[in-house]
């Protein structure tokens, strides 16, 4: 199947800004998904609020488009009752990780099998360009005149402390590294979150003289490094991409499954 | 499950009735007083083989229900009034996406953590407007087991008949207090399951297109039919949409699709009405000290009845009126600052005649409270 078969083609042309980095996750995410061989009718994508949540319309799957922060949580319901579907859930930075922060710590300490794509713009791109929680310090944003003093949160290293048994990170520049992770983790079974860095340059990048788009992924590339390459080594400054965690551990269906056959064998 | 006669907490009873109407997924997160709910279905769904989770909070709960009941199960969660203060959102959720199912609010007394231990019915109003907009609300109470068990039943019933959230209500003094109760026979009480589409795979099936009688059929999120669900306004096929009408006819359409049918909706007791010119209204727990003011008091000759309350919304209004038009005087007996009194006097065609028993101490409304009301508004010569 071609990719543009999985996509819901009326929707077209979608309403992301020209330079957003959304489209390139879909466009690698849906390469991912036709290169497991995947049926559209075994995936079933669960999205929150915001641009990123957008994704959901877009795709010709079961979509689901919830409430802020919330997609998680709808999906564990989604997942427990039909453990047979494939979910992928993507969210935005404040999505995931502000009003969504619970929700996907405790996700990710069921190891409940969904795969988490955490679009990462640092920045609330449709309430039009508020500090996140991963904007970090020093950062310009709409609620942030005097430039931020919040920290942020390494998703990586949250993840793996929350108990994620798939951990990865890539950015927009790295297109096909991102399929392959992308592929990674939907085949991963347990709880997998892949962190990819994407471009707002109408709002991250304007408040904060990053530049044009191009200009954006090409940060991408010269701030990032693969783990275990001699620049990563050489520049401790660069950030870290690949796979951080792949570990197999108890899945939450499969456990739940188990608990349910023990219960009911025990009772005849 | 074999019927029978139990013994039982109220808490039980709710449980026992969600199971025998088919309660297949429950997501909760503990709360006093409904935490009784989760422990027993816990132990009761696998068993059963259905789902149970814990969630980490009661917001996640909610969700994971209409989650669940999208993929074709019947859900629910059960909390008390923080609890029930947190899932407003996704409450409003389910009413947007027409996802039935059903909440269990146990209510304690007061305004944030309250009376964690005592009873209330301090949630009517929040069960009504709790969530954000213009919405209709399918809202349920009992004031015995026995009753408790049916109104549960046809919670179920109505969540899925009417694609809606419904919310059942109870106090506390119900849900831990315990008294026998009949548990019918299967079959004994008609069941009702959700419409499902006979749009065959491969056709173009149109999830958000009411037939002539209002009601949507189904088809299991992640079956065989692909299509969208939000909580924008949306189209029939469940795509958002800001065009005038679309917005107009789906606001219309689940607003009226309960408000139009408040009469079938509405559930009641009456006791010794049809003679009575004075009125008790009550519902809940409250209606168990209501109904011993009437009782006592029509062994003394006098003229005075009962109208108990089953659902609370969408209001009663034309049985409430017709209720009342009769009686003198009508007294609401509830345990809140008069949230079904205010209700009774909007919809009866002398207002003044309708006064207020309440008690909101968190000690449990007794039978003087109500007679103390009913001495001194009939000292007044009403």
């Amino acid at each position: 199947m071609a990719v543009t078969d999985y996509v819901r083609k009326r929707f077209f042309p979608h309403l992301w800004c020209p330079g957003c980095g959304h489209g390139i996750v879909l466009n690698a995410l849906l390469r991912a998904v036709e290169s497991l061989g995947l049926s559209k009718n075994d995936i079933v994508m669960v999205s929150g609020i915001g641009c990123s949540a957008r994704i959901s319309g877009y795709v010709d799957f079961h979509t689901l488009h919830t409430l802020h922060g919330r997609a998680l949580a709808f999906a564990t319901g989604i997942k427990m009752s039909k453990p047979d579907v494939k979910v992928l859930v993507p969210m935005g930075d404040g999505d995931a990780l502000a009003i969504g922060g619970n929700h996907f710590i405790h996700a990710a300490r069921r190891n409940i099998d969904l795969t988490a794509i955490v679009l990462n713009n640092r920045i609330y791109g449709m309430t039009g360009g508020q500090f996140s929680p991963l904007s970090g310090c020093a950062v310009n944003a709409t609620t942030a005149p005097f430039s931020s003093i919040d920290n942020a949160f390494d998703v990586v290293a949250l993840a793996t402390a929350a108990g994620a048994t798939f951990v990865a990170r890539t950015t927009t520049y790295h297109v096909t590294e991102l399929e392959k992770l992308l592929k990674q983790a939907i085949g991963h079974r347990g709880f997998s979150v892949v962190e990819v860095f994407s471009q707002c340059p109408t709002y991250f990048g304007r408040k904060n003289n990053e530049g044009s788009a191009v200009q954006m992924l090409r940060n991408f590339k010269e701030r990032t490094a693969r783990l275990g390459s001699s620049a990563l080594e050489k520049d401790g400054d660069l950030i870290p991409r690949g796979v951080f965690v792949q570990r197999q551990a108890p899945e939450y269906c499969e456990e739940y499954e188990k608990l349910v056959s023990r219960v009911r064998g025990a009772g005849a | 499950m074999a019927g029978g006669i139990r013994f039982l907490q109220g808490n039980e009873v709710c449980v026992q009735a969600a199971l025998y109407a088919g309660l297949g997924f429950f997501a909760g997160y503990p709360i006093t007083p409904s935490s009784e709910i989760a422990e027993m279905l816990s132990r009761r769904l696998p068993e059963a083989g259905g789902t149970f989770i814990q969630m980490e909070d009661e917001i996640s709960s909610l969700c994971a229900v209409i989650g669940a009941s999208l993929t074709g199960k019947k859900s629910m969660t059960a909390t008390s009034g923080p609890g029930f203060s947190l899932m407003q959102e996704s409450l409003g959720y389910a009413i947007m996406a027409e996802i039935p199912c059903v909440i269990v609010n146990v209510m304690r007394g007061g305004p944030s953590t309250g009376l964690p231990t005592q009873a209330g019915q301090g949630d009517v109003n929040q069960a009504r407007w709790g969530t954000h907009g213009d919405h209709a609300m399918i809202v349920f109470t009992a004031s015995s087991h026995q009753a408790l068990f049916e109104v549960t039943v046809k919670a179920f019933n109505a969540a899925e008949a009417y694609r809606s959230p419904v919310i059942l209500l109870y106090d506390e003094a119900l849900a831990h207090m315990r008294e026998q109760v009949t548990i019918p026979d299967p079959g004994e009480i008609e069941l009702v399951d959700r419409l499902r589409t006979s749009v065959p795979e491969g056709v173009d099936y149109h999830p958000y297109l009411a037939r002539e009688d209002g009601r949507l059929p189904m088809s299991d999120f992640g079956g065989v039919h692909r299509y969208n669900v939000t909580g924008l306004y949306h189209d029939m096929w469940g795509f958002p949409s800001t065009q005038p009408r679309v917005v107009y006819e789906l606001h219309h359409h689940l607003v009226d699709k309960i408000e139009l049918r408040a009469d079938q909706l509405a559930s009641y007791r009456e006791y010794f009405t049809q003679d009575a010119d004075q009125l008790v209204v009550s519902y809940g727990s409250a209606s168990r000290s209501a109904r011993q003011v009437v009782w006592s008091l029509r062994a003394s000759g006098e003229r005075i009845g009962l109208l108990e309350l089953e659902t609370l919304w969408p209001f009663p209004a034309q049985l409430v009126r017709e209720m009342c038009e009769r009686a003198s005087v009508v007294v609401v007996a509830e345990m809140n600052m008069g949230q079904v009194y205010h209700s009774v006097r909007g919809a009866v065609s002398r207002p003044g005649s309708v006064y207020l028993a309440n008690r909101v101490d968190g000690q449990f409304i007794a039978p003087v409270d109500i007679l103390n009301v009913l001495r001194i508004v009939r000292g007044k010569g009403a």
